[in-house]
């Protein structure tokens, strides 16, 4: 596997043994073993889409996730995404959805809007 | 009950709209397409050629002549651009230099003004010609203009006029009737006493659905060039034609009224009325054309490709005449190079020598002959702009960054009575999207304008056709 | 005729920057002119995040960087004038600017900065044969289509171009219910970054063509098609290579182009590889007083870069108007091979405060090379370089000290094994 974590991009060798990793070779500094491992047996991701607003100077509300998310559940928060809507204004980091689909993380606005007269 | 019905938008059928607008009768005007001027006369050379090289003896020869006459006053009275830049017809070899001076004598012959230009004042006034260019005839009175700017300012005309234009409605059948025909569409059925077929590559089809005698073809023959950006120095000052040869003019180099440059076009037959898809055997080929014409060439400085379909017919002559077998049919085919330059002639042909002794043409007293222009605020002066401004501040908004168009002239082209409704209508108006950046910035604020001033959907905004649709669904949709 | 001490041009990340810098410094009258109807650039289109990492140790959403450059902007009281348009700047430092409340105005500015970002290279650019039916669109496009219209350009997607917005926009409208078929890429390595790479293609199982290219568009009305050929070494087309998918949309990431129009009818002197202005260490233009900063100048890949250039043309400006900087003399700088370009194009040493950032594109994708640094055609420092690649800007830090004395260049070269 490739480490993301810089653009050197190292090419890691992970040895695995009953789904636990054994050992990492391949990387220039600690960040590409733990991201292996990460990566291996629990990779997650930052998810970051749009929720629908009203009154705002835009129609999407850019959001993020407030912390990592399972990478088997992103389109099951993205579904919880969809279906969102909010009315402006909103500030940044404002609890968008609270607790996404129970996973411990909420969505929260990755700008500030404010109501505008359109 | 119509007394004429034009079938077809173009260059031909909106000048002949125009015309026949002046006259008290009934006139529509029928086009598949979704906006006026919208195949062969908009991707085309955009020349108004001075009559040097059509065989003698067509109506080619005789109706570019005239033509090239009548535009001058004709894009006066319509506010567009029309700009008598001149052409250098350039020859490179011994062979080339006998041609070019048979087309020398031709012009003479036809009081085409005309000149030779020896090397040292081609490179002079052509800095960019090619090394291997020897010399030259100078055809001064050669013209460039946007030819869909000319159409769709004629059809604003014959709409004020009175003439009811059906655009995005198809001709599917044509029966003859009691007192003409009847002309079948996608939409509906109208009657009329004539039909002009200005159908550009579809008149033989369009001819076929009326006679079994059809005694010509119309084989598209496709057009491939290349759209410079604004340059800061230009490339050429005139047009630049090579030698002409059975394919035709040749391969161009040339401004436009608007500030790029063309490269083309290419010749090549197609079977596909519709085939106006890029090749890169041909682009190649355009590309090692103009090489002889010019060096220098900036082609990092493209921004665009297009091709067209010209509509070459058997005969090769144009085909302006009542059909043989269906009267009071009136086939206005082939119209192919130089068939814009002749395309007012064409039009004044139809009527003086074919309608003017079947019907009474009786001027109507109220007729208009042109209209104010959409608002440039490219041509105004600055007290002027900050004037209309100040009393529409839309005018100050600017939309499009290449061209530099603002919001109030596009609201203007969606509301004129032959209004922009698609992406492709609003930059053939006023031209946002014929920029560097190709809409990619400007786009999305047109398709909101248009939503907006239409009161529609921004997904139901097209870029051109009906089905055409800039935006598939809503998101989440 | 109003007169201001400082106009930029541009309220994106390089304006923002330089507005806040000038302001910092403790000039008075600084005037962003902003095309938009709101401050932020390009950022605001740019929901994923990744931002900020060398400016405020965090990653943030590109409208989150942003917002922290539009309040500080908001705090120095910086004058930013919305839905304003330039079109002409003159030799002399008079800026025209158009907007609806306003009209047509002329300001005297004793110093302008040039921060108007860039525009992506389009299909006719790049000549792409086929038809020209509604469907192909600037990934960069259908990005603001979807992240602030709402809307999607289409169902079936094809991309041209592993550049970064390409990727991004593949896990984007992958995300939002299209199905993204592949991406195609002419060179033979990856143009994005190798997070994108893995976070945007590998996750969602999107293919990564490399060393292909469209070779046709099909659909009349709209896009039905696209044909991808694979290219050879030469980048031609190698027949028989053939591959066809059905999809309504072709989105292009195949490199962006500074937008100079201004800076070019100014007659500033251009940089040929850069498509933008040759600047000095103060990133000052062949017109004294005249600043260019951000992607205007070049094209970055880290939008922290594009403040910290603009922060530099702000402070530059502001030493300008104090009549602290000297516009001549000094030497020049140059890529050797293997190099594109280096920036900036000429020091004079005299204005250096202690040290100068170079930054510089290779032209090879290489591991284990060496950069070589010459003083006026002397191997001056060899630098083992570990990785490199023309899609990651290199940065080259050298303090003062080292540039003294140089007469005629400094030059850099790679040398691969």
């Amino acid at each position: 596997m490739v480490c993301i974590n810089c653009p050197m991009s190292c090419h890691l060798k992970v040895t695995l043994e009953d789904g636990q990793v054994k050992a990492v070779s391949g990387n220039t500094c600690p960040r590409g073993e733990t991201y292996a491992i990460k990566e291996l047996t629990n990779p997650t991701r930052m998810l970051t889409s749009t929720v629908n607003i009203k009154g705002a100077i835009h129609n999407g509300l850019p959001v993020i996730t407030s912390g990592d998310i399972p990478k088997d559940k992103i389109f099951d928060v993205m579904k919880e995404i969809t279906a969102a809507e909010v009315c402006a204004p909103v500030k940044i980091n404002d609890v968008i959805i609270k607790d996404v689909c129970g996973l411990g993380v909420d969505i929260i606005a990755s700008r500030s809007m404010e109501k505008v007269n359109d | 009950m119509q007394d004429v019905v034009i079938i077809g938008a173009g260059i031909i059928g909106s000048f002949l709209a125009h015309d026949l607008s002046k006259y008290d009768l009934k006139v529509c005007v029928i086009d598949k397409e979704n906006d006026v001027a919208n195949e062969t006369t908009m991707a085309n050379s955009a020349i108004v050629h001075s009559g040097h090289d059509p065989k003698d003896d067509t109506l080619k020869a005789k109706l570019n002549l005239r033509g090239n006459e009548m535009y001058e006053d004709i894009c006066k009275k319509l506010h567009v651009d029309f700009k008598r830049i001149g052409a250098y017809v350039v020859a490179t070899n011994d062979e080339e230099l006998e041609e070019l001076s048979r087309l020398y004598e031709q012009s003479k012959r036809r009081n085409v003004p005309v000149r030779y230009v020896e090397r040292e004042e081609l490179v002079k006034n052509e800095p960019n010609i090619s090394d291997i260019a020897i010399r030259a005839i100078d055809l001064p009175s050669t013209g460039i203009i946007y030819p869909w700017e000319v159409a769709i300012a004629l059809m604003e005309v014959a709409v004020a006029n009175g003439v009811d234009l059906h655009l995005g409605e198809e001709v599917t059948a044509i029966e003859k009737s009691e007192n003409g025909y009847k002309v079948i569409t996608s939409k509906g059925v109208i009657e009329t006493k004539y039909v002009l077929n200005a159908a550009g590559v579809f008149a033989d089809d369009i001819y076929r659905m009326v006679s079994d005698n059809v005694e010509f073809d119309i084989t598209p023959r496709k057009g491939e060039y290349f759209v410079l950006d604004k340059l800061n120095q230009p490339l050429v000052n005139h047009i630049l034609y090579p030698i002409p040869s059975q394919k035709g003019k040749g391969v161009l180099v040339l401004p436009t009224t608007h500030g790029n440059t063309l490269l083309g076009p290419s010749s090549d037959f197609v079977d596909d009325k519709k085939g106006i898809n890029n090749t890169s055997d041909y682009l190649g080929y355009v590309r090692r054309e103009v090489g002889k014409l010019v060096k220098n060439v900036p082609m990092d400085k493209v921004i665009r490709n297009f091709a067209g379909l010209r509509p070459t017919s058997s005969t090769h002559d144009f085909i302006i005449e009542e059909a043989k077998d269906a009267p009071n049919f009136i086939n206005v085919a082939g119209i192919e190079s130089p068939g814009l330059a002749s395309a007012p002639a064409i039009s004044e042909y139809v009527i003086e020598t074919i309608l003017k002794n079947k019907l009474a043409l009786v001027k109507k007293s109220d007729a208009i002959d042109s209209l104010p222009p959409i608002t440039d605020m490219k041509k105004l002066t600055e007290e002027e702009r900050n004037a209309k401004i100040k009393e529409d501040p839309r005018y100050g908004h600017i939309i499009c960054r290449c061209e530099q168009i603002s919001e109030g002239e596009i609201v203007e082209a969606i509301h004129r009575n032959v209004g922009a409704t698609s992406v492709k209508s609003i930059k053939k108006r006023v031209r946002p999207g014929m920029g560097r950046c190709q809409g990619g910035f400007c786009e999305p604020l047109v398709v909101e304008i248009l939503a907006r001033e239409l009161a529609k959907q921004k997904n139901d905004i097209v870029y051109d056709d009906v089905e055409s649709n800039v935006l598939v669904a809503k998101k989440g949709a | 005729m109003r007169e201001v001490d400082v106009v930029v041009i541009g309220g994106g990340s390089a304006g923002l920057a330089a507005a806040c810098k000038c302001k910092e410094e403790g000039i008075e009258n600084v005037v962003v002119l902003e095309r938009d109807k709101e401050l932020g650039g390009i950022l605001n289109q740019c929901i994923h995040n990744g931002f900020g990492l060398h400016t405020f140790n965090e990653e943030l959403s590109g409208p989150a960087y942003a917002e922290r450059f539009i309040d500080k902007a908001k705090a120095l009281n910086v004058e930013c004038k919305l839905n304003t348009m330039v079109t002409h700047i003159s030799k002399d430092k008079v800026v025209e600017y158009v907007n609806p409340e306003e009209g047509y105005v002329r300001v005297q500015a004793k110093a302008i900065v040039l921060a108007m970002g860039c525009r992506e290279r389009t299909r006719g650019a790049i000549s792409i044969p086929g038809y020209r039916p509604v469907g192909v669109y600037n990934a960069g496009t259908a990005q603001r289509y979807l992240n602030m219209d709402g809307y999607l350009v289409g169902k079936r997607v094809f991309i041209l171009g592993s550049g970064d917005i390409g990727l991004i926009m593949a896990r984007r409208m992958t995300l939002e219910g299209a199905k993204v078929l592949g991406v195609a890429e002419i060179m033979p390595y990856s143009n994005g970054l190798a997070r994108n790479m893995k976070q945007c293609l590998e996750d969602f199982d999107i293919p990564l063509y490399l060393s292909h290219t469209i070779t046709n568009i099909e659909g009349k009305e709209r896009v039905s098609g696209v044909t991808i050929s694979e290219v050879d070494s030469n980048r031609n087309v190698v027949p028989g290579t053939e591959k066809h998918f059905d999809v309504d949309t072709l989105l292009l990431s195949v490199g962006l182009i500074p937008e100079n129009s201004l800076t070019e009818e100014a007659e500033i002197e251009m940089n040929p590889v850069t498509k933008g202005a040759m600047v000095n260490e103060s990133y000052e233009t062949s017109i004294p007083g005249i600043f260019a900063c951000g992607n205007v100048l070049h094209v970055h890949d880290l939008v922290d870069f594009v403040s910290a250039e603009g922060a530099k043309a702000g402070e530059s400006a502001a030493r300008y108007i104090r009549e602290e900087l000297k516009s001549a003399g000094g030497f020049n700088c140059k890529a050797k091979q293997n190099v594109s370009y280096v920036m900036p194009t000429r020091i004079n040493v005299e204005n250096v405060k202690d040290k100068v950032e170079f930054l510089f594109r290779v032209r090879v994708q290489a591991r284990n090379a060496t950069l070589n640094l010459y003083k006026d055609g002397e191997l001056f420092r060899s630098i083992p370089k570990r990785h490199v690649a023309p899609a990651e800007m290199e940065k080259l830090i050298m303090k003062k000290s080292d540039l003294e004395g140089i007469k005629e260049s400094f030059e850099i070269e790679l040398v691969v094994d």
